[in-house]
């Protein structure tokens, strides 16, 4: 079970204020429509990157589930988060491929680089580190995905060097 | 065949082949293209399966057709300056052709594609190519014929088709009860929810072929009398995804999906996908049902089945992708013809993901009945940088492992299941010296304890204890009684849990326990990891006549472990060596000893 999913600190829960304005969009999309409260999650993750509190009370008004039910399917799947997250997310791939190629090494490199834990975001807000289950690119083993890109036939020291002309480019963006 | 005017480019672009560079060699093309030089005919095509030969070019002239590897966006051009400029085979990369022999036709040659015909040979995101290789037939020639629905089942129960997703349930009778069961509405399903770490045939086979798996859909709706039909996909495979849902715009547009499909009065079909929210139990039949109607996805007790009560409470028939791409084969080809190849009582062919330690990963279809010998030695030219063949794993976490000196097992349900391990869905991970077998027991167990849905006690909690048992064995403090332990858990959970997540979580476990048991009593009572993996169990020492006093080692070594004058020797501190393996990765003169 992913309790170490769930996020624990109270201080989650005394967020900002989100504008739940454009969910009503996706609302009316799939009103009266069966089973739709799995693409209405994911609809409000698409939208602010991760679920903030306000959109279960706003989600269980319009459909009618109660709110821990809500919080009951967005816990159970791995796809959702409830805290925000950084504005690359890098999905290291631990399937069994990647394990046997030494997936470990690359997950402990960016660990120690980033300074964040397997789930953690960078406090510059740049990066979120993650272990997935399977990219479903085997044979490219160890992968890592960055965004839309993925990343094949890695070593630490390879990771690396992607994750700085990340953050140099970044740099420069800000300049 | 047709008439070829100029030269035309294929480029593969599945998922795998877009991660090692074809898009980019794809818009590297392009450029070529408009800038006139040279004239062809550009296209793309998904996954061949030749996985380790990408990018893959493939091009078709006058003299026939080759097949090109390695072709990054730097070659590319040169590439065709020679084969299309100066009409020369470029033989050292070319990995199979139509009129020589090629480095890699053994790779293509030993295989037999059904469910694969079409992967690498059409544009997945044309339904005019796919139609010129018989997409639409079988089902237009059922409605044509007005063949019964009896008689589709019969044919795809004679066939033997079992269930590719693992189960190896017969597929032919899973639709036939489904048909008998009686309601006003049916429910198609296709479970694409691959989950199993280190497989991805049902990805390739969406990416590369999806119309197949559509047609297959309507011939199970036309089977039992569903009108509707579900891709339950992983969110993790957006390229499929998309293609699957271009593949569906098509279908509809040309009146094949909707209402009245092919013009016909009495049948009536449509297909939506799903994605999934990422949850391996979700590849369960019953969770995966509660998923697709936004439930948290946990499995039920059977009975009622879903051919009883599936989906909204209503008759459901799942079948998981690959299976459903044989279909339309079998209809078209008949039923013997399937039935012709693999053994006994595993009839046709099967898709594997050969990956891990192996030189050749890729996809591969081989007919039933082939032993793993032949699979990882004559398809997968045996093991990476010339190691020894250790074990290979089949069935992911619900599996189990093979040793080598079982190499000779045929590859058919029946066979593999005797040795402890499963079918499963085709993942097929080869082990090589260099893997530590409890590392991957313990790997599986992780996995599934971190998937376990939490409803069964001795899924959620007896897979946590057998993973403290077994991380306590790879940090060097396993106990004596610590092998017992793990095997009265492994029965308890494999009896007292509801689905197959929770009965075949220990199989890892059991197999490598029953092949490899000297590998856990070294671990516990020699405290030594054989393949030198587990890091608390390693020494490192340095040899006293090969170090030259470098210093490379003491500079690298993170915690300062390492002392030593310029060309004196040096000598590692074990109270302060964390066993991190750097020394070892450095040393130039293999003077860095682990055992």
């Amino acid at each position: 079970m992913r309790i170490h999913r769930i996020a624990l600190e109270p201080q989650a829960l005394a967020e900002k204020q989100y504008d739940l304005q454009p969910l009503q969009q996706v609302f009316a999309k799939y009103k009266y429509k069966s089973g739709s409260l799995i693409p209405l999650l994911q609809a409000a993750q698409e939208h602010f990157g991760f679920l903030p509190a306000a959109v279960f009370p706003a989600i269980a008004q319009e459909t009618g589930v109660a709110e821990s039910v809500i919080y009951g399917v967005a816990t159970f799947y791995a796809q959702f988060r409830l805290k925000p997250v950084g504005k690359n997310i890098i999905k290291v791939c631990h399937g069994t491929a990647c394990h046997v190629q030494n997936a470990t090494a690359l997950t402990d490199a960016l660990r120690d680089e980033l300074g964040v834990k397997d789930g953690g975001t960078t406090p510059d807000g740049l990066f979120t580190l993650e272990s997935v289950a399977c990219l479903g690119c085997c044979s490219l083993a160890p992968v890592m995905m960055i965004g839309e890109n993925t990343h094949g036939k890695l070593n630490g020291k390879m990771a690396l060097k992607i994750l700085r002309s990340i953050k140099n480019d970044a740099l420069v963006l800000t300049q | 065949m047709e008439v070829l005017h100029q030269p035309k480019v294929i480029v593969g672009l599945g998922s795998c082949g877009i991660a090692a560079g074809a898009a980019k060699t794809y818009e590297r093309l392009l450029d070529i293209k408009a800038a006139g030089k040279l004239n062809f005919d550009l296209a793309k095509t998904s996954c061949v399966g030749m996985c380790y030969k990408e990018p893959l070019v493939e091009i078709h002239d006058q003299r026939g057709w080759v097949m090109y590897g390695d072709m990054t966006e730097d070659r590319i051009e040169q590439l065709l300056e020679r084969h299309i400029g100066e009409n020369e085979i470029v033989e050292e990369y070319a990995v199979s052709a139509s009129s020589f022999k090629a480095s890699e036709d053994d790779f293509l040659k030993g295989q037999l594609r059904i469910a694969l015909r079409n992967c690498g040979h059409i544009d997945p995101e044309s339904i005019e190519e796919a139609e010129q290789h018989r997409a639409y037939k079988a089902i237009q020639n059922i409605l044509a014929l007005e063949i019964p629905a009896e008689e589709v089942i019969q044919t795809v129960f004679d066939s033997g088709l079992r269930g590719r997703g693992g189960g190896g349930f017969l597929t032919g009778l899973k639709w036939r009860f489904a048909a008998q069961s009686e309601s006003d509405e049916k429910y198609i399903i296709c479970n694409a929810d691959e989950g199993d770490p280190g497989a991805f045939m049902d990805r390739s086979l969406l990416e590369g072929d999806p119309h197949s798996v559509l047609e297959g859909m309507m011939i199970g709706g036309y089977a039992i009398g569903a009108s509707h039909g579900v891709i339950y996909c992983r969110a993790e495979y957006p390229l499929a995804i998309k293609r699957l849902n271009i593949a569906i715009r098509q279908a509809k547009s040309k009146g094949y999906l909707g209402d009245q499909a092919f013009g016909n009065k009495n049948f009536s079909f449509d297909i939506y996908v799903k994605e999934g929210a990422g949850a391996f139990v979700c590849g369960e039949e019953t969770a995966l049902i509660a998923s697709i109607e936004g439930q948290r996805g946990m499995p039920r007790k059977r009975p009622p089945f879903p051919a009883v009560s599936g989906l909204w409470q209503k008759p459901t028939n799942i079948n998981n992708v690959e299976t459903w791409a044989n279909i339309p084969w079998i209809i078209n080809n008949g039923s013997e013809a399937y039935a012709a190849l693999g053994t006994e009582k595993s009839k046709g062919t099967k898709v594997f993901a050969l990956t891990g330690k192996i030189k050749h990963g890729g996809l591969v279809e081989v007919p039933m009945g082939i032993t793993i010998n032949d699979i990882i030695f004559k398809l997968g030219g045996g093991i990476q940088d010339g190691k020894k063949f250790k074990a290979v794993q089949l069935g992911g976490p619900s599996g189990g492992c093979i040793p080598a000196h079982l190499g000779h097992t045929a590859v058919d349900y029946d066979s593999v299941n005797a040795t402890g391990a499963i079918m499963g869905s085709g993942g097929m991970v080869v082990m090589d010296e260099s893997t530590c077998m409890i590392d991957l027991a313990k790997f599986f167990l992780r996995f599934t304890q971190d998937e376990s849905c939490g409803k069964c006690t001795f899924c959620r909690i007896g897979t946590k204890r057998m993973l403290e048992i077994l991380e306590r064995i790879t940090d060097g403090k396993g106990e004596a009684q610590d092998i017992e332990r793990l095997e009265t858990l492994a029965d308890q959970i494999k009896n007292n849990s509801l689905c197959g997540l929770g009965q075949t979580a220990p199989n890892p476990v059991l197999t490598t326990l029953k092949y490899f048991r000297e590998e856990y009593e070294a671990h516990i009572f020699q405290k030594k990891c054989p393949a030198k993996v587990c890091k608390p169990l390693l020494h490192y020492s340095i040899h006293p006549t090969k170090c030259t006093g470098c210093t490379v080692c003491a500079k690298k070594c993170p915690t300062n472990a390492i002392d030593g004058e310029r060309k004196g020797l040096h000598t590692i501190n074990q109270e302060l060596c964390i066993q991190c393996g750097e020394c070892y990765t450095v040393c130039r003169f293999d003077a860095v000893v682990v055992d």
